[in-house]
């Protein structure tokens, strides 16, 4: 870089060309386009357009979001408002919830129990009073528990009692790991009590004519019509008319219990994931539209018990027969429930406890 | 006498920054995961880890899934081995395409395998059917367990120990011959024992691959408690119940397990390059 020349006193720094002086950055050259990429992908996660929703829902609800987010998209729009762009996911409940809890950045959430949901309050994600601020128990619809049997019911299966005959076969998912299991559990409690036995006894004998515990609801129902495993399947009264729909009405029956739960799926808005105020109204007026005529009358044709007929098909109001429901409140909440029946070493682990 | 220094110096270039790398690879990938894993154990404590896991249920688990994972470890031993064996030494036509499906199991979504498993050993599937006549069950019992984990096991002694059959040289085997060994004594005293250190790192992949299964066993294990509940299973149900601590508990137990049985494999793999002497 530097050069002697003759009669100069000390040695003279050459000017530098542009070359020279840009050498440095271009050796910084593959740094700084790293930096680019990582910055773009660091911006491109974090970014978060207030017209787009994400609500984080659980499985047997895929079909029904399907519509409700097509349908409210056009009433969004008609309203003068931006095109939204509305994502759902869908999975076991509890894991759906640990996902928010975790910060999955869902802004609604539409979980099978209110426990989940109580689960990402207790996270500091949304307000523990959540479950006030919509009418219903913040539940847009409700479903129960209802029998799948095989064509022709060939064990004669017309109730709970019947389900721990010697030799029938019941097929339900894992209450530790399903939602849906837990109704199924608790629908079968309740019908004990009613008739005079014990329980847990009798939830112990159910569970007993039980080969296959899968870990969700949809698992549960292949076993039953895909697999032919089981005698009868304990579902979810949309899950059931799902079936029929989809496996075809000559292979399967309905049978309704005389006792079975209430179950209410609740909505609620995570307060801590709402970016500004254009995206609080836009989930507003996502969940509101749950409460519209035309919204319960989505619910109405998944199959789902629904409030308001006004826009309902008849046929699809029709279709369910009248039960006796039992809700999460008779056996004393969930927050109670929980612990006592599905905690570990609850009732549930203690059906299972060696002999 | 001169004093070594505790680090050789290589005489390869470069050996500074191929361990900088390996090492920072290896802490964010594989030791941070760990190390988290295990400070969620000490959080929770020790006794409370033992009392999470000292529990009928949880052994019961452990045993059937390690129990399990043995067998279709060596089950993959012994039929990877001959596999490997006729994929290596003959050519017939479809040898690229069969070479080519031993993959399969890396590549597809576990939870794929596990359902197309089920689907044909059900009562009403294509095997099932069939075995149920003579009275066998395998989906929903601990035979659907053994056949799921065969199936996401059977790559790796394959893969392990073809090229070590490929470059074995036809040479010794003809001068076995020559020196008037039988050929069950050349297999079993040549061939073997050379094969032998790749087939037990196969073997350790393939059991370390079917104790941590959970995608695909999961639809065809029926999942009773104390009957066909894997410990990846337990897990999840802790997880399920937000009992992190628990769940963290259970994969340690799990982790110490794994650790224990490839460090017994290992000593053995030592002990057998030692006794042949190269390899």
């Amino acid at each position: 870089m530097t050069r002697q020349t003759v009669g100069s006193i000390a040695p003279r720094p050459a000017p530098l060309t542009a070359a020279e002086i840009l050498a440095p950055l271009r050796r910084m050259r593959p740094l700084l386009t790293w930096g680019a990429i990582l910055a773009a992908v660091a911006l491109s996660v974090g970014e978060s357009r207030a017209e787009t929703l994400l609500n984080v829902s659980y499985d047997p609800t895929r079909e029904l979001y399907r519509e409700i987010n097509a349908a409210f998209s056009d009433y969004w729009t008609a309203q003068g408002n931006p095109v939204p762009q509305i994502e759902a996911s869908h999975g076991g409940s509890g894991a759906q919830a640990r996902s928010v809890v975790d910060g999955l950045n869902a802004q609604v959430v539409t979980l099978a129990l209110a426990s989940d949901i109580d689960r990402i309050a207790q996270a500091g994600k949304l307000p523990a009073d959540w479950q006030g601020k919509l009418p219903h128990n913040s539940s847009p619809y409700t479903s129960t528990v209802v029998f799948l049997v095989r064509e022709g019911n060939p064990k004669g299966l017309t109730d709970w009692g019947d389900l721990v005959a010697e030799g029938v076969q019941v097929i339900t998912p894992n209450p530790k790991t399903s939602g849906g299991a837990r109704w199924n559990y608790l629908a079968a409690w309740a019908w004990a009590e009613r008739n005079g036995q014990d329980p847990k006894t009798f939830v112990g004998q159910l569970f007993r004519n039980v080969p296959v515990l899968d870990s969700g609801a949809r698992g549960a129902t292949t076993t039953f019509a895909q697999r032919g495993i089981g005698d009868v399947l304990l579902a979810w009264e949309n899950e059931a008319y799902l079936a029929l729909k989809e496996l075809g009405e000559d292979q399967f029956d309905i049978v309704v219990p005389s006792v079975s739960v209430l179950a209410e799926p609740p909505v609620a808005i995570v307060e801590a994931n709402i970016a500004n105020d254009e995206q609080r109204k836009l989930a507003e007026g996502y969940l509101d539209f749950l409460y519209s005529p035309q919204g319960q009358a989505l619910a109405y044709r998944h199959y789902y018990r629904a409030w308001d007929t006004s826009a309902a098909a008849a046929e699809d109001v029709a279709r369910f027969p009248e039960i006796e429901l039992v809700d999460i409140a008779h056996f004393g909440g969930w927050a109670r429930v929980q612990p006592e029946h599905f905690g570990d070493g609850g009732i549930f682990d203690q059906i299972y406890v060696p002999k | 006498m001169i004093r070594r220094p505790f680090v050789q110096p290589s005489s390869m270039p470069g050996f500074g920054i191929a361990m900088g790398i390996t090492m920072a690879m290896l802490s964010v990938i594989v030791l941070l995961p760990i190390g988290a894993l295990l400070l969620k154990g000490t959080d929770f404590g020790l006794v409370n880890v033992w009392t999470t896991v000292n529990r009928e249920r949880v052994w019961t688990a452990l045993w059937l899934s390690f129990r399990l994972s043995f067998l279709a470890a060596l089950f993959n031993l012994v039929f990877g081995v001959v596999l490997a064996w006729v994929l290596a030494r003959y050519d017939f036509p479809g040898r690229r395409l069969l070479d080519a499906a031993v993959d399969l199991p890396f590549a597809l979504p576990t939870a794929v395998a596990g359902i197309a498993l089920t689907a044909l050993y059900a009562p009403n599937g294509a095997f099932g059917s069939v075995l149920a006549e003579v009275g066998v069950k395998v989906a929903y019992t601990q035979w659907g367990i053994l056949v799921a984990l065969i199936f996401v096991g059977l790559p790796f002694v394959t893969r392990t120990v073809q090229p070590v059959i490929e470059e074995i040289e036809r040479e010794v085997e003809e001068a076995s011959a020559t020196l008037g060994a039988s050929r069950l004594h050349t297999l079993r005293h040549v061939i073997l024992p050379m094969l032998a250190p790749a087939a037990l790192t196969g073997f350790a992949l393939a059991l370390a691959r079917a104790v941590g299964e959970y995608g695909s066993v999961i639809f065809i294990a029926g999942n009773i408690p104390l009957l066909t509940e894997i410990a990846p299973l337990l897990i999840v149900i802790q997880l399920e119940e937000y009992n992190y601590d628990a769940a963290a508990a259970i994969g340690i137990a799990m982790l110490l397990i794994s650790f224990a049985m490839l460090l017994a494999i290992n000593l053995i793999q030592i002990w057998s390059r030692r006794r042949i002497g190269y390899v």
